[in-house]
């Protein structure tokens, strides 16, 4: 139960930590909170043989307002500040609500919002908040710099779009439009442990009460965050009922997911925890798009 | 291919000068290098909770950091809840409301709870219950410690009730 041997860096700027990226590649893995790496490099899981750490890096540690109404968050900012930003909690609801379920207090004094994304634990909450939003992430390495869209960055099972000398700068999450109602919801043996399965909603009413636009997320069921695309095919248009919104929550949790069985729940309890959370906060985000 | 650095770390009030190597875990430094054994070692993956420490002033898992992250920061353990021979109202608490059996767990709950409990003098059963989600006892089924919780806000907040 300890770390193998590595070379540690903690450089003071990014750029500082841009060029010894550059320079170790494929040998290195940037420290940022530690709450996944760590564990991972005690059971000996990883072993990289060099560690860049990032936690002098006080550029990227801020919470930003953006022009279009939504926040730029720094890779470094602790999810501990997410949670406690008014700037959050009063632009980007649907993350304030989210953030308590992430694991336990004296993890979210650590964690950090980028290093969550960049670990891409499919059954983490804040990729799948990401997804939902439909965030940009910033890239950067010495060779540039690059947007992408959170549909582009996670690509498998903790597997990202980062090239091994790129690293997240900044997320850019764009506020929900108005008439938007919200939810998160998700479902674990013990408060802070990880969920079996999480579901993000989000569903936009046009002044008629039909469905405009909606957003439906999975978490812990598939090899990255995995989009209801069924369900939001069947709501958008309709006036969504109780019935609808329970064909809809069934029909996504039957093939929009790819669940899998553990010691924690089988392929087939993780389904109907699916289809139940995702009916709950369907219904919520309905409930607040109608306030 | 040993890497090693030179840090200063408080723990305590007192500022120690060590020669570390990097993969060292600050919960080791704490105890093998400080000789500060109250804080413990349970899981060493960051579930159980027992090696909770104050990293400038937030609680942490000290297994899931490096000591040398710790270079110029501010550590509490449990041995610098209160001054030698006397107890923290937290520990009185504890105490007085069974909230331990082996001990195993209680410096991290402690280490946990300090900040809590001073910043909430009016907390709900929830809100204590999130408070130690992080931390496990495999004795107490819990229940003790929060009443321990409550009266140490008592202790601390309504000593004129």
């Amino acid at each position: 139960m300890k770390p193998p041997a590595f070379k540690y860096y903690a450089p003071s700027s990014v750029e500082e930590a841009l060029a010894l990226l550059a320079e170790h590649g494929y040998d290195a893995k940037i420290l940022a909170g530690g709450q996944s790496l760590i564990p991972t490099m005690n059971f000996r899981l990883a072993q990289p043989g060099v560690l860049v750490d990032l936690n002098r890096v006080s550029e990227l540690a801020f919470i930003r307002p953006a022009d279009d109404g939504g926040l730029l968050i720094g890779a470094m900012t602790r999810h501990v500040q997410v949670e406690t930003s008014d700037l959050v909690a009063q632009r980007l609801p649907l993350l304030h609500e989210t953030m308590p379920f992430i694991a336990h207090p004296q993890i979210r004094n650590r964690g950090t919002y980028g290093g969550s994304i960049s670990h891409a634990d499919p059954a983490a909450e804040l990729p799948a908040i990401t997804v939902t939003h439909r965030g940009k992430i910033h890239l950067r390495s010495t060779r540039g710099s690059r947007w992408v869209d959170a549909d582009d960055f996670f690509v498998g099972l903790f597997t990202t779009a980062l090239e091994p000398d790129e690293m997240v700068v900044e997320i850019a999450l764009p506020p929900l439009p108005p008439r938007t109602g919200w939810a998160f919801d998700e479902f674990s043996r013990r408060h802070g442990d990880f969920a079996l399965v999480g579901v993000a909603a989000a569903v936009t009413l046009d002044p008629a009460g039909a469905v405009e636009d909606a957003r439906l997320v999975f978490m812990g069921v598939g090899d990255r965050p995995m989009k209801g695309d069924t369900a939001v095919a069947l709501l958008r248009g309709q006036v969504p009922s109780a019935d609808l919104i329970e064909e809809a929550a069934t029909r996504a949790a039957q093939e929009d997911i790819d669940p899998f069985g553990d010691v924690h729940a089988s392929a087939a309890f993780r389904r109907h925890l699916a289809a139940v959370l995702a009916k709950r906060v369907l219904t919520r985000a309905v409930e607040r798009a109608n306030r | 291919m040993t890497d090693l650095h030179t840090i200063r770390v408080t723990v305590n009030g007192t500022t120690y000068e060590r020669t570390v190597e990097a993969r060292m875990l600050l919960s080791d430094f704490i105890r093998h290098e400080l000789g500060l054994t109250g804080t413990h070692v349970g899981c060493e993956h960051g579930v159980c909770g027992a090696c909770t420490v104050l990293f400038d002033g937030q609680p942490v898992r000290s297994c899931l950091m490096f000591a040398v992250q710790a270079d110029g920061h501010e550590i509490m353990t449990v041995e610098g809840l209160a001054p030698e021979g006397e107890m923290h109202p937290l520990q009185e608490a504890f105490h007085e409301a069974h909230a331990l059996q082996c001990g195993f767990c209680t410096p991290g709950f402690l280490m946990t709870l300090k900040p809590f409990v001073e910043t909430h003098p009016n907390p709900t059963e929830e809100e204590i219950r999130k408070a130690i989600s992080g931390n496990l006892c495999r004795c107490t089924g819990y229940q003790h410690i929060i009443e321990a919780v409550k009266l140490a806000i008592k202790k601390i907040h309504h000593t004129d009730a």
